[in-house]
Protein backbone atom coordinates (compact mmCIF):
# COMPACT_ATOMS: atom_id res chain seq x y z
CA UNK A 1 0.00 0.00 0.00
CA UNK A 2 1.45 3.51 -0.37
CA UNK A 3 2.61 6.19 1.56
CA UNK A 4 0.62 8.54 0.04
CA UNK A 5 -2.08 6.78 1.44
CA UNK A 6 -1.75 5.88 4.83
CA UNK A 7 -4.48 6.36 7.15
CA UNK A 8 -4.22 8.77 9.98
CA UNK A 9 -6.06 7.50 13.27
CA UNK A 10 -8.79 9.26 12.89
CA UNK A 11 -9.79 7.62 9.98
CA UNK A 12 -10.31 4.45 10.59
CA UNK A 13 -12.72 2.41 9.26
CA UNK A 14 -12.31 -0.97 10.78
CA UNK A 15 -15.49 -3.10 10.27
CA UNK A 16 -17.39 -0.74 7.74
CA UNK A 17 -18.47 -2.09 4.58
CA UNK A 18 -18.30 -0.32 1.28
CA UNK A 19 -19.06 0.20 -2.08
CA UNK A 20 -17.41 2.53 -4.39
CA UNK A 21 -18.42 3.05 -8.19
CA UNK A 22 -16.54 3.21 -10.89
CA UNK A 23 -13.65 1.57 -9.28
CA UNK A 24 -11.12 0.11 -11.44
CA UNK A 25 -8.84 2.86 -12.24
CA UNK A 26 -8.04 7.18 -11.34
CA UNK A 27 -10.06 8.15 -8.43
CA UNK A 28 -12.48 5.49 -8.23
CA UNK A 29 -9.65 3.05 -7.37
CA UNK A 30 -7.36 5.51 -5.15
CA UNK A 31 -10.45 5.51 -3.29
CA UNK A 32 -10.72 2.01 -2.73
CA UNK A 33 -7.05 1.67 -2.26
CA UNK A 34 -7.38 4.83 0.76
CA UNK A 35 -10.63 3.22 2.17
CA UNK A 36 -9.18 -0.52 2.30
CA UNK A 37 -6.24 0.86 3.88
CA UNK A 38 -8.08 2.84 6.44
CA UNK A 39 -9.58 -0.77 7.37
CA UNK A 40 -12.71 -1.09 5.11
CA UNK A 41 -14.30 -4.09 3.43
CA UNK A 42 -14.52 -2.84 -0.29
CA UNK A 43 -16.85 -3.75 -3.04
CA UNK A 44 -15.45 -2.16 -6.07
CA UNK A 45 -17.96 -2.06 -9.23
CA UNK A 46 -16.69 -1.41 -12.92
CA UNK A 47 -18.27 -1.75 -16.40
CA UNK A 48 -17.32 -5.32 -16.79
CA UNK A 49 -16.47 -8.28 -14.77
CA UNK A 50 -13.25 -8.46 -15.52
CA UNK A 51 -11.64 -5.51 -15.46
CA UNK A 52 -12.82 -5.03 -11.81
CA UNK A 53 -12.25 -8.12 -10.33
CA UNK A 54 -8.86 -7.31 -11.88
CA UNK A 55 -8.83 -4.05 -10.22
CA UNK A 56 -10.24 -5.51 -6.71
CA UNK A 57 -6.76 -8.34 -6.92
CA UNK A 58 -4.65 -5.17 -7.72
CA UNK A 59 -5.77 -3.77 -4.50
CA UNK A 60 -5.62 -6.73 -2.49
CA UNK A 61 -6.81 -7.60 1.11
CA UNK A 62 -10.92 -7.41 1.90
CA UNK A 63 -11.63 -5.71 -2.12
CA UNK A 64 -14.09 -7.66 -4.41
CA UNK A 65 -14.87 -6.56 -7.63
CA UNK A 66 -18.39 -6.88 -9.32
CA UNK A 67 -19.52 -5.89 -13.00
CA UNK A 68 -22.25 -2.61 -12.67
CA UNK A 69 -23.87 0.00 -15.30
CA UNK A 70 -25.01 2.21 -13.08
CA UNK A 71 -27.60 3.64 -15.92
CA UNK A 72 -29.29 0.36 -15.14
CA UNK A 73 -31.58 1.57 -11.89
CA UNK A 74 -32.88 -2.37 -11.42
CA UNK A 75 -29.48 -3.42 -11.64
CA UNK A 76 -27.81 -0.65 -8.87
CA UNK A 77 -30.69 -1.73 -6.39
CA UNK A 78 -30.06 -5.27 -6.69
CA UNK A 79 -26.28 -4.99 -6.40
CA UNK A 80 -26.38 -2.21 -3.29
CA UNK A 81 -28.88 -5.14 -1.56
CA UNK A 82 -26.92 -7.82 -2.28
CA UNK A 83 -23.66 -6.42 -0.76
CA UNK A 84 -25.37 -4.89 2.32
CA UNK A 85 -26.92 -8.74 2.22
CA UNK A 86 -23.72 -10.42 2.26
CA UNK A 87 -22.02 -8.20 4.55
CA UNK A 88 -24.96 -7.63 6.56
CA UNK A 89 -24.25 -3.96 6.46
CA UNK A 90 -23.57 -1.07 4.47
CA UNK A 91 -21.44 2.31 5.66
CA UNK A 92 -20.15 3.76 3.01
CA UNK A 93 -20.98 4.44 -0.90
CA UNK A 94 -18.82 6.76 -2.99
CA UNK A 95 -21.08 7.35 -6.47
CA UNK A 96 -18.00 7.75 -8.59
CA UNK A 97 -18.63 6.45 -11.30
CA UNK A 98 -18.93 8.91 -14.15
CA UNK A 99 -18.03 9.94 -17.55
CA UNK A 100 -16.18 12.65 -18.99
CA UNK A 101 -16.54 14.22 -23.27
CA UNK A 102 -15.69 17.71 -24.14
CA UNK A 103 -17.34 19.22 -26.99
CA UNK A 104 -17.99 22.86 -27.88
CA UNK A 105 -21.23 24.99 -28.70
CA UNK A 106 -22.43 24.17 -31.73
CA UNK A 107 -20.73 20.40 -31.75
CA UNK A 108 -22.26 18.89 -29.09
CA UNK A 109 -24.54 15.71 -30.84
CA UNK A 110 -27.54 14.89 -28.57
CA UNK A 111 -26.01 11.36 -27.86
CA UNK A 112 -23.29 13.27 -26.10
CA UNK A 113 -25.97 15.22 -24.22
CA UNK A 114 -27.67 12.03 -22.61
CA UNK A 115 -24.28 9.98 -22.45
CA UNK A 116 -23.26 12.44 -19.45
CA UNK A 117 -26.79 13.14 -18.30
CA UNK A 118 -27.59 9.39 -17.79
CA UNK A 119 -24.29 7.90 -16.15
CA UNK A 120 -22.98 11.15 -14.58
CA UNK A 121 -26.57 12.45 -12.75
CA UNK A 122 -29.14 9.44 -13.75
CA UNK A 123 -26.38 6.54 -12.52
CA UNK A 124 -25.27 9.17 -9.35
CA UNK A 125 -29.21 9.35 -8.41
CA UNK A 126 -29.42 5.76 -8.84
CA UNK A 127 -26.43 4.84 -6.46
CA UNK A 128 -27.52 6.94 -4.34
CA UNK A 129 -31.29 5.99 -4.10
CA UNK A 130 -30.08 2.02 -3.53
CA UNK A 131 -27.95 3.63 -0.40
CA UNK A 132 -30.36 5.16 1.04
CA UNK A 133 -32.84 2.32 1.06
CA UNK A 134 -29.81 0.17 2.50
CA UNK A 135 -28.74 1.98 5.10
CA UNK A 136 -31.87 3.56 6.62
CA UNK A 137 -32.45 0.92 8.76
CA UNK A 138 -29.55 1.87 10.88
CA UNK A 139 -30.18 4.95 10.58
CA UNK A 140 -26.13 5.57 9.73
CA UNK A 141 -24.05 5.92 6.77
CA UNK A 142 -21.90 7.85 4.48
CA UNK A 143 -22.42 8.81 0.88
CA UNK A 144 -20.30 10.56 -1.65
CA UNK A 145 -20.79 11.79 -4.65
CA UNK A 146 -18.26 12.80 -7.60
CA UNK A 147 -19.18 16.32 -8.41
CA UNK A 148 -16.20 18.65 -10.30
CA UNK A 149 -15.27 22.23 -9.90
CA UNK A 150 -16.21 22.57 -13.49
CA UNK A 151 -19.78 22.20 -12.11
CA UNK A 152 -19.50 24.68 -10.06
CA UNK A 153 -17.93 27.17 -12.47
CA UNK A 154 -18.38 26.15 -15.81
CA UNK A 155 -15.60 25.40 -18.54
CA UNK A 156 -15.33 26.09 -22.33
CA UNK A 157 -15.85 23.39 -23.92
CA UNK A 158 -17.26 21.26 -21.62
CA UNK A 159 -21.25 22.71 -21.26
CA UNK A 160 -22.65 19.16 -21.09
CA UNK A 161 -20.39 17.88 -18.73
CA UNK A 162 -20.26 20.61 -16.35
CA UNK A 163 -23.90 20.75 -16.21
CA UNK A 164 -24.07 16.84 -15.48
CA UNK A 165 -21.64 17.98 -12.34
CA UNK A 166 -23.11 20.62 -11.31
CA UNK A 167 -26.67 18.27 -11.04
CA UNK A 168 -24.31 15.78 -9.15
CA UNK A 169 -23.82 18.44 -6.54
CA UNK A 170 -27.14 19.32 -5.91
CA UNK A 171 -27.70 15.43 -5.43
CA UNK A 172 -25.58 15.62 -2.76
CA UNK A 173 -27.45 18.55 -1.19
CA UNK A 174 -30.63 17.86 -1.99
CA UNK A 175 -30.20 13.96 -0.47
CA UNK A 176 -28.40 15.36 2.97
CA UNK A 177 -31.72 17.59 3.44
CA UNK A 178 -33.59 14.58 2.92
CA UNK A 179 -31.45 11.70 4.97
CA UNK A 180 -30.01 13.81 7.54
CA UNK A 181 -32.91 12.59 9.94
CA UNK A 182 -31.53 8.79 9.71
CA UNK A 183 -28.13 9.47 10.28
CA UNK A 184 -27.00 9.17 6.93
CA UNK A 185 -24.37 12.10 5.67
CA UNK A 186 -24.36 12.82 1.88
CA UNK A 187 -21.82 15.24 0.75
CA UNK A 188 -19.40 15.32 -2.95
CA UNK A 189 -15.98 16.14 -3.72
CA UNK A 190 -15.23 18.61 -6.38
CA UNK A 191 -12.04 17.97 -8.11
CA UNK A 192 -9.91 19.96 -9.80
CA UNK A 193 -7.66 19.18 -12.57
CA UNK A 194 -6.29 15.54 -11.80
CA UNK A 195 -3.76 13.41 -13.75
CA UNK A 196 -5.84 10.48 -14.80
CA UNK A 197 -7.11 8.70 -17.58
CA UNK A 198 -9.99 11.28 -17.91
CA UNK A 199 -7.41 14.41 -18.53
CA UNK A 200 -5.04 12.47 -20.44
CA UNK A 201 -6.54 13.86 -23.94
CA UNK A 202 -5.91 17.43 -22.56
CA UNK A 203 -2.92 19.29 -24.80
CA UNK A 204 0.04 19.99 -22.47
CA UNK A 205 -1.03 23.40 -23.38
CA UNK A 206 -4.28 22.81 -22.08
CA UNK A 207 -2.90 21.41 -19.05
CA UNK A 208 -0.01 23.65 -18.11
CA UNK A 209 -3.02 26.74 -18.38
CA UNK A 210 -4.26 24.50 -15.87
CA UNK A 211 -1.59 24.48 -13.76
CA UNK A 212 -1.14 28.32 -14.16
CA UNK A 213 -4.67 28.80 -12.85
CA UNK A 214 -3.92 26.55 -10.19
CA UNK A 215 -2.88 28.39 -6.99
CA UNK A 216 -0.71 24.93 -6.35
CA UNK A 217 0.95 25.33 -9.58
CA UNK A 218 0.41 21.83 -9.88
CA UNK A 219 -1.88 18.73 -11.22
CA UNK A 220 -4.15 17.10 -8.15
CA UNK A 221 -3.33 13.30 -7.80
CA UNK A 222 -5.94 10.86 -7.41
CA UNK A 223 -4.82 9.54 -4.60
CA UNK A 224 -5.32 13.15 -2.46
CA UNK A 225 -8.70 13.54 -4.18
CA UNK A 226 -9.39 9.42 -2.23
CA UNK A 227 -7.72 11.12 1.42
CA UNK A 228 -10.29 13.83 1.26
CA UNK A 229 -13.46 11.45 0.32
CA UNK A 230 -12.06 8.88 2.76
CA UNK A 231 -11.94 11.56 5.44
CA UNK A 232 -16.02 12.58 4.43
CA UNK A 233 -16.71 9.45 5.14
CA UNK A 234 -15.06 8.73 8.63
CA UNK A 235 -16.30 9.99 12.01
CA UNK A 236 -13.90 12.51 11.42
CA UNK A 237 -16.32 14.74 9.49
CA UNK A 238 -19.87 13.21 11.60
CA UNK A 239 -20.89 16.75 11.38
CA UNK A 240 -20.49 17.23 7.93
CA UNK A 241 -23.03 16.59 5.27
CA UNK A 242 -24.50 18.53 2.17
CA UNK A 243 -21.01 20.12 1.28
CA UNK A 244 -19.34 19.97 -1.56
CA UNK A 245 -15.91 20.09 -0.85
CA UNK A 246 -13.29 21.61 -3.58
CA UNK A 247 -9.90 19.34 -3.89
CA UNK A 248 -8.24 21.42 -6.44
CA UNK A 249 -5.33 23.03 -5.38
CA UNK A 250 -7.07 26.36 -5.53
CA UNK A 251 -7.57 26.03 -9.72
CA UNK A 252 -9.91 29.37 -10.70
CA UNK A 253 -11.57 29.24 -13.59
CA UNK B 1 -51.63 -14.49 4.09
CA UNK B 2 -52.40 -14.34 7.70
CA UNK B 3 -48.62 -15.04 7.68
CA UNK B 4 -47.67 -11.93 5.90
CA UNK B 5 -50.16 -9.81 7.47
CA UNK B 6 -48.53 -10.68 11.29
CA UNK B 7 -45.45 -10.19 9.83
CA UNK B 8 -45.83 -7.02 8.29
CA UNK B 9 -47.49 -5.54 11.09
CA UNK B 10 -44.40 -5.91 13.11
CA UNK B 11 -42.03 -4.41 10.34
CA UNK B 12 -44.84 -1.32 10.13
CA UNK B 13 -44.67 -0.79 13.69
CA UNK B 14 -40.50 -1.11 14.00
CA UNK B 15 -39.88 0.88 10.89
CA UNK B 16 -42.22 3.74 11.05
CA UNK B 17 -41.58 3.77 15.12
CA UNK B 18 -45.16 3.69 15.65
CA UNK B 19 -46.83 2.38 19.42
CA UNK B 20 -47.48 -1.54 19.46
CA UNK B 21 -51.61 -1.13 19.77
CA UNK B 22 -51.98 1.39 16.51
CA UNK B 23 -53.75 -0.38 14.38
CA UNK B 24 -51.70 -0.89 11.31
CA UNK B 25 -54.10 -3.01 8.92
CA UNK B 26 -56.10 -0.30 7.83
CA UNK B 27 -52.99 2.52 7.60
CA UNK B 28 -52.87 4.24 4.50
CA UNK B 29 -49.48 6.30 3.20
CA UNK B 30 -49.19 9.79 4.42
CA UNK B 31 -52.47 9.08 6.74
CA UNK B 32 -49.85 9.87 9.60
CA UNK B 33 -46.79 11.65 10.38
CA UNK B 34 -44.34 8.82 10.42
CA UNK B 35 -45.85 7.52 7.19
CA UNK B 36 -44.15 10.69 5.11
CA UNK B 37 -42.17 9.59 2.13
CA UNK B 38 -38.63 9.43 3.91
CA UNK B 39 -40.29 6.93 6.01
CA UNK B 40 -41.90 5.33 3.24
CA UNK B 41 -38.31 4.41 2.62
CA UNK B 42 -37.10 3.06 5.76
CA UNK B 43 -40.61 0.84 5.41
CA UNK B 44 -39.56 -0.61 2.30
CA UNK B 45 -35.99 -1.26 3.28
CA UNK B 46 -37.31 -3.09 6.10
CA UNK B 47 -39.81 -5.14 4.25
CA UNK B 48 -37.45 -5.99 1.83
CA UNK B 49 -35.20 -7.08 4.33
CA UNK B 50 -38.12 -8.72 6.97
CA UNK B 51 -39.53 -10.85 3.65
CA UNK B 52 -36.06 -11.32 1.44
CA UNK B 53 -38.48 -9.44 -1.33
CA UNK B 54 -36.87 -6.37 -3.84
CA UNK B 55 -39.75 -3.89 -4.81
CA UNK B 56 -38.98 -1.91 -8.41
CA UNK B 57 -39.86 1.52 -8.38
CA UNK B 58 -43.41 1.90 -9.61
CA UNK B 59 -43.99 -0.69 -6.88
CA UNK B 60 -42.47 1.24 -4.10
CA UNK B 61 -44.11 4.21 -5.45
CA UNK B 62 -47.59 2.54 -5.26
CA UNK B 63 -47.38 0.87 -2.09
CA UNK B 64 -50.05 2.97 -0.91
CA UNK B 65 -51.51 0.85 2.40
CA UNK B 66 -50.70 -1.99 4.74
CA UNK B 67 -52.93 -4.08 2.05
CA UNK B 68 -51.43 -3.35 -1.32
CA UNK B 69 -47.72 -3.71 0.34
CA UNK B 70 -48.92 -7.10 1.79
CA UNK B 71 -50.43 -7.88 -2.18
CA UNK B 72 -47.35 -7.20 -3.30
CA UNK B 73 -45.63 -9.14 -1.02
CA UNK B 74 -47.63 -12.02 -1.65
CA UNK B 75 -47.16 -11.74 -5.46
CA UNK B 76 -43.18 -11.25 -5.33
CA UNK B 77 -43.23 -14.32 -2.98
CA UNK B 78 -45.22 -16.82 -5.41
CA UNK B 79 -43.13 -15.10 -8.10
CA UNK B 80 -39.71 -16.02 -6.22
CA UNK B 81 -38.42 -12.23 -6.63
Amino acid sequence: MSDALAARPGTDLTGKVALVTGGTRGIGLATVRALAEAGATVVLTGRDETGAKEAAASVGGTVSGQALDVTDAKAVSTLVRGVAKEHGQLDIVVANAGVMEDALLGMIREELVDRMLTTNVAGTIHTVQAAARAMMRKKTGAIVVLASIVGEHGSAGQVAYAASKAAVGNVARSASKELGRYGIRVNAVAPGVIETSMTAHLSEEILAGRVEDTSLRRLGTAEEVAKVIRFLVSDEASFVTGQILGVDGGLVL
Amino acid sequence: MAEIAGKLREVFVEALDLDADVEVENLKYREIEAWDSVGHMALVAAIEDEFDVQFDTDQVIDMSSFKVAADMIKELQSNGV
